[in-house]
């Protein structure tokens, strides 16, 4: 391994992008690991930019960060009792949970990654920088080979959006 | 020196000179609206510190910072203090996008007024502008909402989380109809990056505030929503909940959110610059000048701001969601759907099909929100009831 | 420049820690957060491996798109039923909603 910046950065953010993600998990304090949510969000981000992603990167700024994670601070501020009286949350089986996520880490990291792990005729040794314009690319696609999937996608994300409003609203009655 | 290097240092000047340039628009911005707003309401406003009261931001800032910082027993004591630098942080980070001027050449580098710009140095040194230019500055917008909502909570304030609730809900409301009405600027530019969108409205000849007079009516409504001021400044209402999500905030911490908010509305105006009033370019191409125009350009749009919190009076919150679900929304789409047919069938002739139809788009909005509002309101004083009832007369006049 | 074994690494450890918050949180929230994590783990999978397979750029971007897209309507649905079961017991303890009708 060699010291480039790609790499130190790399590790930096992917060193953030962990450590939140732990503190997502363990934090007692439910609105805090929804803030440690946002920086695991963030770091995520910032792995597609490495991974020359850029319009991904937005995108999950936008979505996940901006609207997601918004979507859930504002059901946790809905839902508890507020002031900080109930924001505390209870884990439980954690040793069970705690052997479980590592056994899961030890099983993909031995199976899947180490295939990967060596350079081959089908894996190249950096990501490729797009040839034309990415933007471009995206949206040919999203037009020609996937046309069906993306108007799926607009009927589903409607679909959700009626359905969120009828669970969500109060009976009057 | 390698060309990395060089690079580098020369990103880091622009940087410097672009923050400085937001920077000195903070403090002319307040001053300036004091005087306006002062000048509007037959006063004579600031007028002691330094010629025309030119100082009073910095005797103001200092006030602010001389003050004790008070943390409540309550509050949350690892969210309570981010919380300003989490608004404040976005709000430095969505400059990076903003073109300020064109393509500056020195010896054999080229590079662009824009810190995220282009870059050409010799031997085939080339740094692309951001692709995603604007998405990014549109998401760094909307991360603003965590300051804000978590402000509120850590106070342990119910006004100040009540202030939180309302300017987030506002916020993500007005995110869609900010986004969708630049969509068609971007459809006429055909691209993503903001220069490419400024060199487009010199090459149709046109600022596209003529061909897309909808989407800037609408974004103009929606960022000043997006940024809480007069008439969206509910969040911070002083009648209705003492401030607002910075009740409890004071000294340093409270000096961060005023500065964001005027910083977000620096850049909300610098957005509306480059999509729809031409951006930089003015009269000429002298390139040290376009930095120039951009400024001016801005101050005429921050003079609007003021202008609208000075004349119009703070809507109610249910008007407010209905303004922008009701009506910005639907409208900012249809004029996307109509841009886009256009642009699809009359290419040629798109600015004046887009001119004629957005003129009759904003009538028909116009009149259909003006009705759809005052009939789902029936508090106002020309209700149906009022209409049909009460003779004409100038009170019942809104 | 990371080789692509970096990236999958970094997906699987938040994978797991998403397996680990879904079986030990018992607030319905932090599990719909922990959810939230598996998806955002797969999707480091997919945009990495549309950059460093080779002749297949910007399909793995186009499947993530897909996924944000979905785990958006996830959330907001996800959401909705906690408030709704929020106003009906008054607590969303996922342990303790184990009656159908109240």
């Amino acid at each position: 391994m060699e010291i480039t910046g790609y790499n130190v950065a790399f590790i930096a953010i992917a060193a953030m992008t962990v450590t939140s993600a732990i503190f997502v998990v363990t934090l007692p304090n439910i609105l805090r690991s929804a803030l440690f949510l946002m920086f695991t969000f963030i770091g995520v981000a910032g792995l597609y930019v490495l991974a020359n992603a850029e319009i991904l990167a937005a995108m999950q700024l936008l979505i996940y960060v901006g609207a997601i994670t918004v979507l859930i601070l504002f059901a946790i501020v809905l839902t508890q009792q507020l002031m900080g009286a109930r924001i505390t949350q209870t884990s439980r089986n954690i040793v069970l949970g705690g052997v479980a996520a590592i056994a899961v880490f030890a099983f993909i990291a031995t199976t899947f990654v180490s295939h990967f792990s060596k350079g081959s005729d089908m894996i190249a040794a950096q990501p490729a920088v797009p040839t034309s314009d990415p933007l471009l690319m995206i949206a040919k696609m999203l037009i020609q080979p996937y046309v069906l999937p993306f108007e799926l996608a607009s009927f589903i994300l409607l679909v959700a959006m009626v359905g969120a409003i009828v669970i969500a609203k109060e009976d009057k009655d | 020196m390698p060309e990395i290097v060089i690079f580098l240092l020369i990103k880091l000047v622009m940087t410097i000179v672009i923050f400085a340039l937001w920077m000195t628009m903070v403090p002319f911005m307040i001053w300036l609206e004091r005087k306006v707003i002062a000048d509007i309401q037959i006063r004579i406003g600031p007028n002691r510190v330094g010629p025309f009261g030119l100082l009073q931001p910095i005797a103001d800032a200092l006030k602010l910072i001389m003050k004790e910082d008070i943390t409540p027993a309550k509050a949350d004591k690892l969210i309570y203090p981010i919380a300003p630098a989490l608004l404040m942080v976005p709000a430095l980070l969505a400059i990076a996008v903003i073109p300020i001027g064109g393509m500056v050449t020195i010896g054999e580098r080229s590079f662009t007024l824009q810190i995220m710009g282009e870059y050409r140095g010799p031997n085939g040194f080339f740094v692309p502008e951001l692709d995603a230019g604007i998405l990014l500055s549109l998401a760094l917008s909307s991360l603003g909402v965590y300051g804000v909502v978590l402000a509120g909570w850590s106070s342990a304030n119910k006004y100040s989380l009540l202030g939180g609730m309302r300017s987030s809900a506002q916020m993500l409301s007005y995110e869609l109809p900010l986004g969708v009405a630049l969509v068609g600027p971007l459809l006429l530019a055909s691209s993503l990056r903001l220069n490419e969108v400024v060199n487009a409205q010199s090459n149709f000849g046109i600022w596209f505030i003529i061909p897309q007079f909808v989407g800037f009516i609408i974004f103009l409504m929606s960022g000043t929503a997006e940024v809480n001021r007069a008439p969206f400044d509910l969040p911070e209402a002083e009648q209705e909940l003492i401030g607002g999500y910075h009740t409890e905030y004071s000294s340093f911490r409270f000096a961060m959110f005023f500065m964001a908010e005027y910083l977000n509305m620096v850049t909300i105006s610098a957005l509306a610059v480059t999509f729809f009033l031409g951006g930089y370019r003015l009269f000429t191409d002298i390139v040290w000048l376009q930095p120039i125009w951009f400024a001016l350009k801005l101050m005429l749009f921050l003079y609007l701001f003021v202008w609208i919190r000075g004349t119009w009076p703070r809507v109610r919150y249910d008007q407010l969601m209905a303004l922008g679900w009701k009506v910005s929304l639907p409208l900012a789409l249809v004029n996307l759907a109509i841009t886009a047919i256009v642009l699809a069938y009359v290419p040629k002739r798109a600015v004046l099909v887009l001119t004629i139809t957005s003129i009759v788009l904003i009538t028909i909005a116009y009149y259909g929100s003006s009705y759809n509002i005052r009939r789902s309101t029936d508090m106002t004083a020309r209700s149906g009831y009022a209409r049909r009832h009460l003779p004409e007369s100038e009170e019942t006049r809104i | 420049m990371p080789p692509l074994s970096w990236y999958l690494y970094v997906s699987a450890a938040l994978f797991a820690l998403g397996l680990f918050g879904m079986m030990t949180r018992r607030n319905s929230i932090a599990m719909l957060m922990s959810i939230e994590l598996m998806l955002n783990a797969a999707n480091i999978n997919l945009v990495a491996f549309s950059a460093y397979l080779r002749g297949h750029t910007m399909v793995g971007q186009m499947f993530a798109l897909f996924v944000i897209a979905l785990a958006a309507a996830e959330a907001a649905i996800g959401l909705a039923i906690v408030i709704n079961i929020y106003r009906t017991v008054k607590h969303i303890d996922a342990d303790e909603i184990n009656l159908m009708k109240w």
